[in-house]
């Protein structure tokens, strides 16, 4: 039976600069930071006082959510929920009411998250226990807590009979998920899947990335300028929080019902270093890397130098330089003829589980719009990158041209992930 | 506290969690079939009660409680008792 081709027909964003498609486009196209500081990490006494946290969801969520549904769910819970809720929208399906009795056996969810509820259990579930409170923890915490929570709650939603998981692979965790739903959907196991990452806003999940000092501390007094990957003068990632959901379908399936067809998935891959050969728990291997990269674009079956755009890992960290280093390998391009390379987190920081999620929403979007938004705050480029400076736009580059962008996840435990987008219609 | 004002309360604390009749909700309604409540939520109902009217209630009173007009007659006898 031949494999399916698989498509993108929808989008959802919750993002740090911006919530939703025309606010998260706006932002990207011209280069609005959603850094900001935040008192309460001052308070605490973090090194890094800056984050990305998406505005307005107080308000926000009681569009989609009932007070019932918002009293057993945490903020990435219903960052999951909304973008989820946007990309089936916008993929022109109908919310289902809750009461219907039916179930969509074709449609499942892939969510992924690095962290998941660890407000839940820092705030309310280990006071209450150490305090012998136990009784008194209601009947919401197992939801909230579960790894499988932001999914679990999506599906109810929208009434989902697929499969409907989290997985979890740290930063890489969001592209996994999408090339996890890609390949069901290829293999026929699936009409339909929503699919990228989402994390919450926690103190308790970024104090822990900033007592190993991989958080910039140098910035707290000028937010917009704290996010800078691929400068000389990085000094570590911000933290962020928020959500970005694909919804991938079979192209039949887009086919038969009219549906408008954003980018067709065409190829990916995953693997793990092994923590071997100069990889570490905490630290790629770039034979993994490169492996990773290169049997992504084999499965998408073209010439490296067909790819318009790298939207890269690139955190703003010492990596940065090694990982423009593995995709110059692993394309076998010089500098001078690679793809544009850009950091989506340069605009809204390092939104771990997330991440991957947000940043292939923004790849979409710019296969989409054929735009290639710029990287902030590397004016100052690292000296290991000056070869590869013509490659790096610090403005929104219009490319009418644009076919292809690939776009690739690294997370702690050496876990990479490499996917490749191309415009539809190209 | 009059039997009107605790049915108030309790239909304050029940209503977010009411799924159906939440517009004719009276002391004979049942809190799981007629207001069609997730029965796992009855756990942090009991719990909001006991802040609500400061009293404390035990796992096999929580149990006793089927309709709005049982949980009325639970909090006046624990107030009573008090």
């Amino acid at each position: 039976m031949a494999e399916n081709r698989v498509v993108v027909t929808g989008l959802g964003v919750v993002a740090p600069n911006g919530v939703g498609l025309p606010a998260f486009t706006t932002a990207l196209r011209e280069g609005q930071s959603g850094i900001a500081f935040h008192q309460h990490l001052a308070d605490a006494n973090f090194g890094c006082q800056v984050g990305g946290i998406p505005p307005g969801i107080d308000e926000l969520q009681r569009r989609y959510l009932t007070d019932e549904e918002l009293f057993a769910m945490n903020p990435n819970m219903v960052y999951a929920a909304i973008a989820g809720i946007d990309a089936w929208t916008d993929a022109g399906l109908a919310r289902p009411p809750r009461e219907a009795d039916e179930v969509d056996w074709d449609t499942g969810a892939i969510i992924g998250t690095g962290i998941g509820g660890i407000d839940t259990v820092a705030e309310k579930l280990a006071p209450k226990v150490d305090a012998g409170k136990v009784g008194r923890l209601g009947s919401t915490m197992v939801e909230q807590i579960m790894s499988s929570g932001n999914t679990a709650r999506l599906a109810g939603l929208l009434g989902l009979g697929n499969q409907v998981s989290t997985n979890s692979s740290a930063c890489s965790t969001g592209t996994e998920a999408i090339i996890d739903s890609f390949l069901r959907i290829r293999e026929g196991r699936a009409v339909r899947m929503l699919a990228g990452g989402s994390e919450g806003p926690s103190k308790y999940t970024w104090a822990g990335f900033d007592a190993m000092k991989v958080l910039n501390r140098t910035r707290n007094a000028t937010p917009t300028e704290a996010s800078r990957p691929m400068s000389a003068s990085a000094a570590g990632f911000v933290p962020g929080a928020g959500a970005g959901v694909l919804m991938l379908e079979s192209l039949a399936s887009a086919e038969r019902r009219g549906a408008r067809i954003y980018a067709e998935v065409l190829g990916a891959h995953i693997n793990c270093g092994g923590h071997r050969m100069g990889g570490s728990m905490t630290a790629p291997t770039p034979t993994g890397v490169r492996r990773c990269i290169r049997g992504a674009v084999e499965m998408a079956g073209i010439r490296p130098d067909e790819i318009d755009a790298i939207n890269g890992h690139l955190t703003a960290t010492f990596a940065d330089p090694h990982e423009v280093a593995s995709w110059s390998a692993a394309l076998e391009l010089p500098p001078a003829r690679m793809p544009l390379l850009h950091s989506t987190k340069s605009l809204i920081g390092h939104t771990l589980g997330a991440a991957g999620g947000i940043e292939c929403v923004t790849s979409v979007l710019e296969l989409h719009h054929r735009f290639v938004h710029g990287s902030l705050n590397c004016e100052d480029l690292h000296p290991a990158l000056a070869d590869y400076a013509p490659r790096i736009p610090h403005r929104t580059v219009e490319l009418p041209g644009l076919r292809v962008i690939a776009k690739a996840s690294f997370g702690f435990g050496d876990v990479n992930s490499a996917i490749v987008f191309r415009r539809f219609d190209a | 506290m009059s039997d009107q004002q605790i049915f108030t309360e309790i239909v304050a604390i029940l209503t977010p969690f009411v799924k159906a009749n939440a517009d004719a909700i009276t002391l004979e309604s049942s809190i799981l079939k007629d207001l069609q409540v997730n029965s796992a939520r009855l756990v942090d109902i009991v719990i909001e009660i006991e802040d609500k009217f400061g009293i404390e209630v035990k796992d096999d009173d929580a149990d006793t409680i089927r309709t709005v007009g049982d949980a009325v007659a639970l909090v006046k006898a624990k107030q009573a008792a008090a």
